[in-house]
C-alpha cells in the first residue's frame, strides 16, 4: 500500500453515485418489465429450436448493464450431429414414457 | 383545506416513523390540527414513538371496518392537544385494510385536521399502496447510502403512478428527506453528498436530517425529538422541513450541534 493508496482508501462515494446512475438509468427504463430476461430467454430459444435442435439447460442468458451500453450475451450450447440425433429420440420418448 | 402527506421510503430503518413524529409534532407546534396515521399493520411503532402505546384501544383496522369510529381510535397527544395519533392494528392481517375503508377514513380525517401524515410501511405491498394512495404530497426519506437510494427511485416511480392524484393526470408533490447524513463524511467523500442524491432522483429537498444521539434518545423516551429537544440539531433541522412544508422558501441547512461552555471543555454534551 503505498501514501496514494491510503489517500484514496476512503473515497467510495463516486463510486456508489456512478453505480447507482448506471443501475437507475436502466431500472426506469425497464420500468414493468422486470421478466425481461425470462421473456427474453423464452423466445430465443423458441426462435433456436425451431432450425436446430438444442437443450434448454444449455442456453445461457446474460445481461450486463453498462454506461453507455449494456451487452446481451446468449450463449447457446449446439450439440454434434449424434448427440443431436439422441436428444430428439429422449425428446420422442419421453411422452411414451410419460404414460 | 387538509393535505394528506405520506411519509415513504421503500427500504425500512431509513427513519419513516422518526420523520413522522417529528413533522407531525413540528407542525402541531405551529397551530396546526395534525393527525398521524400508522400504516404498518402488524408491525405497528409509531405509537411507541410518539409514547402513546399504552393508550391504544382501538385501531386503524377497526375504523376501516366499522368496528369502532374514527374518534374513538384517536389519540390526542397529551403534551400538544393540536397533535393525534391514528395507531394500526398489531394483531390484525394486513389484508383487513380494504382500499374503500381507506378512502373513507382517509376522507373522514380531511374533514377533521389540517395535516394527515400517514407513515408508511416499508417495501411496496398492500400497506406502502393504501398509505400512499390518497397522497397530495409526499415526503421521501432516504438515507445517503445505495440501497436506500435505489428504492427511493423506485418508491418516486409509484408516487407518479399509483396515487389518486396522479391518476387524474395531477402532479404530486414530492420532497426528499435526507436522513442520518454525517457532513463531515460526505465531505471525504465517504458518503454520498446531498448533491450526488438530489442529482440522481431529482426531487426538491425538504430537509437534511444530521446523523445524531438525540434521534434514539428520543425514540427512547418516546418523545418527538421535536417535542422533548427541540433545540437540538436534528429537531431544528425538522422545523426547517416543517415550514417548508408550510410553502415557505429557506435555504436548506446541516444544522449542527450547539455545545455549552462546560460541553466543550469536557468535550461532549453537558446536559443530557
Amino acid at each position: 500500500m503505498n501514501l496514494l493508496s491510503l489517500f484514496r482508501r476512503n473515497n467510495s462515494a463516486p463510486v456508489a453515485r456512478e453505480r447507482l446512475q448506471v443501475l437507475l438509468a436502466h431500472e426506469r427504463a425497464f420500468v414493468g418489465q422486470s421478466d425481461l430476461l425470462a421473456v427474453l430467454q423464452e423466445e430465443i430459444i423458441a426462435v433456436i429450436a425451431k432450425h436446430v435442435t438444442i437443450e434448454r439447460e444449455k442456453i445461457q442468458i446474460k445481461l450486463d448493464r453498462g454506461d453507455p451500453v449494456s451487452t446481451l450475451e446468449i450463449d447457446v450450447e449446439v450439440p454434434s450431429y449424434a448427440a443431436a440425433a439422441a436428444i430428439r429420440r429422449r425428446e420422442r420418448s419421453l411422452p411414451a414414457a410419460a404414460t | 383545506m387538509a393535505t394528506v402527506l405520506v411519509v415513504t421510503s421503500g427500504k425500512g430503518g431509513v427513519g419513516k416513523t422518526t420523520s413522522t413524529a417529528a413533522l407531525g409534532a413540528a407542525l402541531a407546534q405551529t397551530g396546526q390540527n395534525v393527525v398521524v396515521v400508522d400504516f404498518d399493520v402488524g408491525l405497528r411503532n409509531l405509537d411507541l414513538v410518539m409514547g402513546a402505546e399504552r393508550r391504544v384501544v382501538f385501531d386503524l383496522i377497526n375504523v376501516v371496518q366499522g368496528d369502532a369510529k374514527l374518534p374513538q381510535a384517536l389519540i390526542r397527544d397529551k403534551r400538544l392537544d393540536t397533535l393525534s395519533l391514528l395507531p394500526a392494528s398489531q394483531t390484525r392481517d394486513k389484508d383487513a385494510l380494504t382500499a374503500e375503508g381507506v378512502t373513507r377514513v382517509i376522507g373522514e380525517l380531511r374533514e377533521k385536521f389540517d395535516w394527515v401524515i400517514c407513515d408508511s410501511p416499508a417495501g411496496i405491498e398492500r400497506g406502502a399502496m393504501l398509505a400512499m394512495r390518497h397522497a397530495d404530497m409526499a415526503v421521501v426519506v432516504t438515507n445517503p447510502e445505495v440501497s436506500s437510494v435505489r428504492d427511493s427511485d423506485r418508491i418516486i416511480g409509484m408516487l407518479d403512478s399509483k396515487t389518486v392524484k396522479a391518476e387524474k393526470g395531477e402532479r404530486l408533490e414530492k420532497h426528499l428527506l435526507l436522513t442520518r447524513y454525517d457532513p463531515a463524511r460526505a465531505a471525504r467523500g465517504e458518503m454520498l453528498n446531498t448533491e450526488d442524491v438530489l442529482e440522481i432522483l431529482s426531487i426538491p429537498l425538504l430537509g437534511i436530517i444530521p446523523e445524531s444521539e438525540e434521534v434514539l434518545r428520543s425514540s427512547n423516551l418516546g418523545t418527538p425529538v421535536t417535542l422533548g429537544n427541540p433545540n437540538s440539531a436534528p429537531a431544528r433541522a425538522y422545523f426547517e422541513a416543517a415550514r417548508r412544508l408550510k410553502g415557505e422558501t429557506l435555504v436548506v441547512t446541516v444544522p449542527t450541534e450547539r455545545r455549552s461552555f462546560v460541553g466543550r471543555l469536557f468535550g461532549r454534551r453537558a446536559v443530557a
